[in-house]
């Protein structure tokens, strides 16, 4: 029974307190990747908005598929809230068209609500009432059964971590813990799609990571499409699957990391060298050293001791024999090599080179 | 049972995919989603039980009741001590809420018990809704409460029901309080009619105070600082109980001085009261007492000298409980006017308004 009718049932199992679920997760995945899952719940065309001469979203085309986390990377004022605002149907377009879980947020907007589960930038709670109870009256805003909704709300009061507290009154909360308890509102209606405005900015290192990780368990177990800005780059780096860069309204580029290396890398790797500074010639022999292999562009020395060397190197796709000519090279002059190994590719490089680029481009257009 | 449910849902699943791509066929939903209806009532439910708990409710019902009960209390006296020289007058109860009673001996007069209830009254509209939206906006928790499946306007419309609730409930608690409490002090049982007067009575009253609802609640939408809002709420109140009077004697004497033939007179006295009833305050004064008070015949001036001779000619009668309430009817549909202005205006705001602060 289970197999040729995956998907039914597992509208039916739903998420019957999350437990088999999970449990169960990985089967029901495979089987919705083999059907042909040809539409993606977050989609856009030519989504524009205006406010009077302003524009605050430049004719965006966006995609996000089911089980993937998608970053909006950009910087204040460069329109995220805003597409996400006409996501939700919360504004309506001047131009183009949104389909959120297949459905036009301006005309259908409770369907899509009812679906999407959203924290807003700067989320608050009504402070006079306990975390408990402020996501009951989510609930209640959700039709969803007083019972139901009792262990929908105990679930995502652990899962954010925050069962401890939920009983106290959200004036008492500090502004991460208001902010788990965001998350743990948008998961209470048991969302197909989560989109999260800035959602790890007042959270510690520690529970980042604890969020994060939940955010990738819900992709993975519950095929859940994530869209979340942010502009801590590293976390945007750690956790998405594929990242759009964001300026002045327009998305000037998207991809994963390595696509998005590949376009605004400027075709350079970098690797990275522990080096025992030798006795004769010191730094200097080092580097004439390493400067002297081909496909060296760059050569950085380190500027503590227990730092590594970063070399440069270009056309990117040569790292791999700059590498093996660096052991050969630190085997034939005697260098005290320890390690040698790729540095990622940088988001915030290729960030800041993206919004350069655009920038230009862009004063090159009006020019 | 499991087993039964997805086949019925089945030959609409395969279906989905293949249905045009660009239309708008919704991707099926993993849980079955009811669409949900009736926001307004959860709102609604919400905002009626934060009423009730909130420590503003508290010391509205103490400052009204204190307000409602103090003059009466006097009044009963006073009753009491010429009930026995009154005869036949049928309203003998209602003068627990007109009356305006002296103080023991001395020559201090209270106003009566609806008087206060007219200059307190507003502050019970006031302070149920002069935060309602812009509180939202500034705990920041309108985007999520928006996000969730509800109409916009489920959350004014919403809002603005909570605070008809209270205000009704706390003004039957009044009214039955000074009731109960008279009843108790005067052993005088109210005939039939009383109820009903005192019954139109508190609607007229439920009316004034909405006017103020939403009129609190039309602030809240356009400042967007509550503390603001508060203050211009208060002020208004203020100027218009207090001050209000006079500034429309101001603009009567302007536009229709008392001068001339006596016809002329009469009529720019005519004038002059229909400035007055720009006020919501004597729109409700004017009511109350027709209501309450089964003497009052007219609450108009006459307009010619013709009516005033009529007026003049008139047996002094009491009037029937339809005479009275046709008295007041006109008072009542501008108030519900007054009331319906503000809230509309206060709901296309809200509509147009960005979500964002």
């Amino acid at each position: 029974m289970t197999a040729p009718s995956t998907r039914p049932v597992r509208k039916r199992v739903g998420r019957k307190g999350g437990g088999p679920d999970r449990d169960t997760g990985a089967t029901p995945r495979r089987a919705r990747e083999g059907d042909d899952r040809p539409r993606a719940p977050i989609r856009t065309r030519g989504l524009t908005k205006l406010y009077g001469d302003l524009v605050a979203v430049d004719h965006l085309d966006l995609e996000v598929q089911a089980g993937e986390i998608f970053g909006l990377l950009g910087q204040n004022g460069a329109g995220k809230t805003t597409t996400i605002l006409m996501l939700l149907g919360l504004t309506e377009p001047t131009e183009g068209q949104a389909r959120v879980v297949g459905l036009d947020p301006a005309r259908r907007p409770l369907e899509v609500k009812r679906r999407v589960g959203y924290l807003p930038d700067a989320v608050g709670f009504y402070t006079d009432m306990s975390g408990r109870d402020n996501l009951r009256y989510t609930a209640r805003l959700n039709r969803i059964e007083r019972e139901e909704a009792e262990d929908l709300i105990d679930e995502a009061l652990e899962q954010v971590g925050l069962s401890a507290r939920a009983d106290d009154p959200t004036e008492t909360y500090s502004r991460g813990m208001l902010q788990r308890l965001g998350i743990a509102d948008a998961l209470i209606k048991d969302p197909d799609v989560l989109i999260l405005d800035e959602p790890t900015t007042a959270i510690d290192p520690l529970g980042v990571t604890e969020i994060l990780d939940l955010l990738r368990a819900l992709v993975r177990d519950r095929q859940m499409a994530i869209l979340l800005s942010s502009h801590l780059l590293n976390q945007v780096q750690s956790v998405c699957d594929r990242i759009g860069i964001f300026s002045a309204g327009r998305l000037i580029g998207q991809g994963s990391m390595h696509e998005l290396a590949a376009r605004f890398g400027e075709d350079t790797a970098h690797v990275e060298a522990e080096i025992e500074p030798p006795a004769d010639g010191g730094i200097a022999r080092v580097r004439e050293v390493l400067a002297a292999i081909p496909g060296v562009v760059d050569v950085k020395s380190p500027a503590r001791s227990s730092d590594p060397w970063v070399i440069g190197v270009r056309p990117a796709a040569e790292e791999t024999r700059v590498r093996r000519a660096i052991l050969a090279a630190a085997t034939s002059t005697g260098l005290d090599l320890t390690s040698v190994r790729v540095a990622p590719p940088a988001l915030e490089d290729i960030y800041r080179r993206a919004v350069d680029r655009a920038t230009h481009g862009h004063a090159r257009d009006v020019r | 049972m499991t087993a039964e449910t997805p086949a019925v849902q089945t030959p609409t699943t395969p279906a989905a995919p293949t249905r045009d791509r660009r239309g708008d066929a919704a991707i099926p939903s993993r849980r079955e989603r009811s669409v949900p209806h009736a926001g307004w009532m959860v709102v609604a439910g919400k905002e009626f039980a934060d009423h009730l708990w909130s420590s503003r409710f508290l010391a509205l019902l103490v400052v009204l009741g204190l307000a409602a009960l103090i003059p009466m209390y006097f009044a009963a006296d006073t009753i009491r001590n010429a009930a026995s020289q009154v005869t036949g007058a049928s309203s003998i109860f209602l003068f627990l809420f007109t009356l305006a009673p002296k103080v023991g001996d001395t020559q201090v007069q209270l106003p009566g018990a609806w008087e206060f209830i007219a200059i307190v009254g507003p502050l019970l509209g006031i302070v149920f809704a002069f935060d309602a939206v812009n509180s939202e906006r500034s705990d920041g928790t309108l985007p999520r409460l928006l996000s969730q499946p509800i109409y916009r306007d489920d959350v004014i419309n919403g809002k603005f029901a909570a605070g008809l609730a209270v205000i009704g409930l706390v003004l039957t608690f009044i009214v039955l309080l000074i009731a109960g409490f008279g009843i108790v002090r005067l052993g005088i049982v109210p005939s039939a009619e009383e109820l009903l007067r005192l019954t139109f009575w508190l609607i007229v009253t439920f009316l004034y105070v909405s006017l103020w609802l939403a009129f609190g609640l039309l602030l809240s939408v356009l400042i967007r600082r509550a503390s603001t809002s508060a203050l211009v709420a208060f002020g208004t109140w203020l100027l218009l109980t207090f001050f209000g009077g006079l500034i429309t004697q101001l603009i009567g004497g302007f536009i229709a001085p008392i001068t001339g033939s006596l016809e002329q007179q009469a009529s720019n006295l005519s004038v002059q009261q229909t400035i007055s009833r720009l006020l919501p305050d004597t729109l409700y004064r004017e009511a109350s007492l027709a209501i309450l008070n089964p003497q009052v015949a007219a609450i108009s001036n006459p307009a010619t000298i013709g009516g005033y001779e009529q007026a003049a000619q008139r047996v002094p009668s009491l009037q029937s409980f339809d005479q009275s309430i046709l008295l007041v009817w006109p008072h009542m549909v501008t108030m519900l006017a007054i009331m319906v202005a503000c809230f509309a205006l206060a709901y296309v705001r809200f509509m147009r308004q960005e979500v964002r602060a």
